[in-house]
């Protein structure tokens, strides 16, 4: 199948040619072991790219935090200390040392596990911060298992039935939608249904330690604000791509052998229209990343984005790294699992990747 | 040189869809408001004028907000940040994405490689994070809000500058301008640049919308314009304690930015399609 260029390639480096061209069979060679595990070498590469961004990320990360002007001396001392006073505290904080040299002990900290320590807060940044991963884990979960059917249902119908009032209706409400703030909407919801109609909590506090399953309640208005923000952009791009695989040239050939419609969709149509789904979860997984950091702070919901909120207020730069450098991670693997997915469920892909 | 696209733009813009129109008509009323409401404040937007959270009336239209400050000025005052920050960080994105996006197209090979693997980087940082680390750096202000909302434009700008501008670069008139020996200063703001601009055009709309997101939810969170800034999104951050017994200091605010970003976003989703140009990557419904 994807294999079927190599042999031809193989046998152009036979004996006899000159041994620069013999290099050829070597190239042959390992082509011939790619075209054998295609889908390994695409993980493999997908992975090293990943981890050269990463590379890139942390080197941005600790640039901003650490060379501009305010560094983590004047977070502690205020901005009125003295020189000396500053110099002390510096050299405390190893701040005297290359930054280079800082930055080498930083990641190499981090990819032990080693997160530093809160400058604000006292302890380990990864004490601080191993609670909060999992309450966002479960709000970005909730308002995720919300989302999808919705937008899916709803992305399809546009889709299918593109340019007729119901899509009409829908892809209007979207547009509108899409450019919907999410502090708007989360001061809106907090304003009708618990300043008004007094039903659900205004803020999401929960005690430290405290699971948010102990109290449902708080996890509805930060969760409804991420699905009323989100749906509008899951839906428009479900429903670009229904409407491209609704154009293709097998659709239209399954509609002139002349089956229904509704078979069309169903059977045809929505199998070609997964991919764009996959991917939709992970732009939506990656969307919910940026939604979090205000959603979670308009609810004072103890998560990694308020966290993040936090130290960047208080200038606590060493927690302030580990999220960021976290949420990259996190944001970069999304985008590796969903090409990966996307390329085992579509196999024309495997050749051209 | 041809500029038809140029001459296309007014005659596109007269078939725009209703929805474009209420777009416009939104886009109008509370650009109106932000450009203009400042030069008819009943009082200065900072001057404490009576007791806080004051319901309306007693000369106060709408009331006062936390600090007892005339909560009518701040709304008519506030909108000015809002627009401009946003504009600002928008237009810089466009200068300088459009200029990498066209370079990338028109230079080709490693030049186009390096340009488009440098914004891979950018793009591989949610967006917020970004903003959030350098408010960390530089200090919040609206400075920084300026120059990191810019900085996050740019990746997306110049991937759309550069899809379109390839296709401009392979035309006769693009070869026949480089085989005269023009600069590639000339090629590109002469040549390619005008036969892009219903790209741009189109594109601007939830770019401009995605700037005031971005500025707004980072003043909103107290790291981008500072008090006693008058500034709608501010006005909702700082009256939120007042929710309960004066909502209008963070209601009337609310809306107005939902209105402006709704508003941008169906009129240059109408531009877009009346022009016959898709809106980042959706097909064209004809």
């Amino acid at each position: 199948m994807s294999d079927r260029g190599v042999p031809e390639l193989a046998g152009s480096g036979s004996p006899g040619l000159p041994s620069g061209i013999g290099n050829l069979t070597w190239r042959a060679r390992i082509l011939r072991g790619r075209a054998r595990h295609p889908l390994l070498s695409f993980v493999i590469r997908r992975v090293g790219a990943g981890i050269i961004l990463l590379f890139f990320v942390s080197i941005l990360i600790f640039a901003v935090t650490e060379i501009l002007p305010g560094n983590a001396a004047y977070a502690i001392l205020g901005r009125n200390s003295s020189p000396a006073a500053l110099a002390a505290v510096s050299r405390q904080l190893g701040l005297d040392r290359p930054a280079s040299a800082r930055y080498i002990s930083w990641l190499w900290g981090f990819l032990h596990g080693n997160l530093g320590s809160s400058l604000t807060a006292q302890q380990p940044v990864s004490t601080l911060i191993g609670g909060r991963l999992i309450n966002t884990a479960v709000l970005a979960g909730l308002a995720l298992a919300v989302l999808l059917p919705v937008a899916i249902v709803l992305g399809i119908i546009s889709g299918a039935r593109a340019g007729k009032p119901v899509d009409h209706a829908i892809s209007t409400v979207s547009l509108a939608g899409i450019a919907l703030p999410d502090f708007v909407v989360a001061t809106l919801l907090i304003f009708i249904f618990a300043v008004s109609l007094k039903a659900l909590p205004a803020v999401s506090l929960l005690s430290p330690g405290a699971s948010p399953f102990s109290q449902p309640s708080v996890l509805v208005l930060p969760a409804a604000t991420l699905v009323i923000v989100g749906l509008a952009y899951m839906i428009r791009i479900l429903r670009a791509g229904m409407i491209d695989v609704m154009g293709s040239e097998y659709i239209q050939m399954a509609r002139l052998n002349g089956i229904s419609e509704r078979r069309v969709i169903l059977e045809h149509a929505l199998r070609n229209a997964l991919a764009p789904t996959v991917q939709v979860t992970a732009l939506t997984l990656q969307w919910l990343v940026g939604g979090i950091f205000i959603v979670e702070t308009v609810f004072a919901y103890p998560g990694i984005g308020q966290g993040m909120v936090q130290a960047v207020i208080a200038r606590d730069v060493p927690a302030i790294q580990s999220i960021g450098m976290l949420i990259g991670i996190f944001y970069v693997l999304v985008n590796i699992v969903a090409d990966v997915l996307v390329v085992l469920l579509i196999p024309k892909l495997r050749t051209q990747a | 040189m041809r500029r038809d696209t140029v001459r296309r733009l007014p005659r596109g813009l007269r078939r725009l869809p209703k929805s474009g129109l209420v777009g416009a008509v939104l886009v109008a009323i509370v650009m109106g408001i932000a450009l203009f409401g400042r030069l008819v404040t009943p009082h200065p937007a900072a001057q404490i004028v009576g007791a806080p959270y004051l319901g309306p009336g007693g000369g106060h239209p709408l009331g006062t907000d936390f600090l007892g400050r005339d909560l009518l000025s701040r709304v008519l005052a506030g909108g000015l940040t809002v627009v401009g920050l946003s504009a600002i960080a928008t237009l810089a994105a466009y200068l300088v994405g459009a200029t990498i996006g066209m370079l990338a197209a028109y230079v080709g090979g490693l030049t186009d490689a390096l340009a488009m693997r440098s914004m891979d980087v950018l793009l591989a940082f949610p967006p917020f994070l970004f903003l959030l680390v350098l408010a960390s750096g530089g200090g919040p202000g609206p400075i920084t809000a300026v120059i990191g909302v810019a900085v996050i434009q740019i990746p997306g700008v110049a991937r759309v500058i550069r899809a379109a501008a390839q296709e401009v670069a392979v035309r006769s008139y693009v070869e026949a301008a480089v085989a005269r020996g023009e600069s590639t200063q000339y090629v590109l703001s002469r040549e390619i640049f005008p036969n892009i601009v219903s790209t741009v055009v189109a594109d601007g709309g939830p770019r401009y919308t995605g700037s005031i997101l971005l500025t707004a939810g980072l003043t909103f969170l107290g790291l981008g314009l500072q008090p006693p800034a008058a500034d709608w999104a501010l006005m909702i951050s700082e009256n939120r304690d007042g929710l309960t017994f004066a909502p209008l200091g963070v209601l009337v605010p609310a809306l107005l930015i939902m209105l402006l970003t709704i508003g941008v976003n169906l009129l240059g989703d109408g531009i877009a399609r009346s022009l016959g140009l898709s809106r980042s990557g959706e097909l064209v419904e004809s």
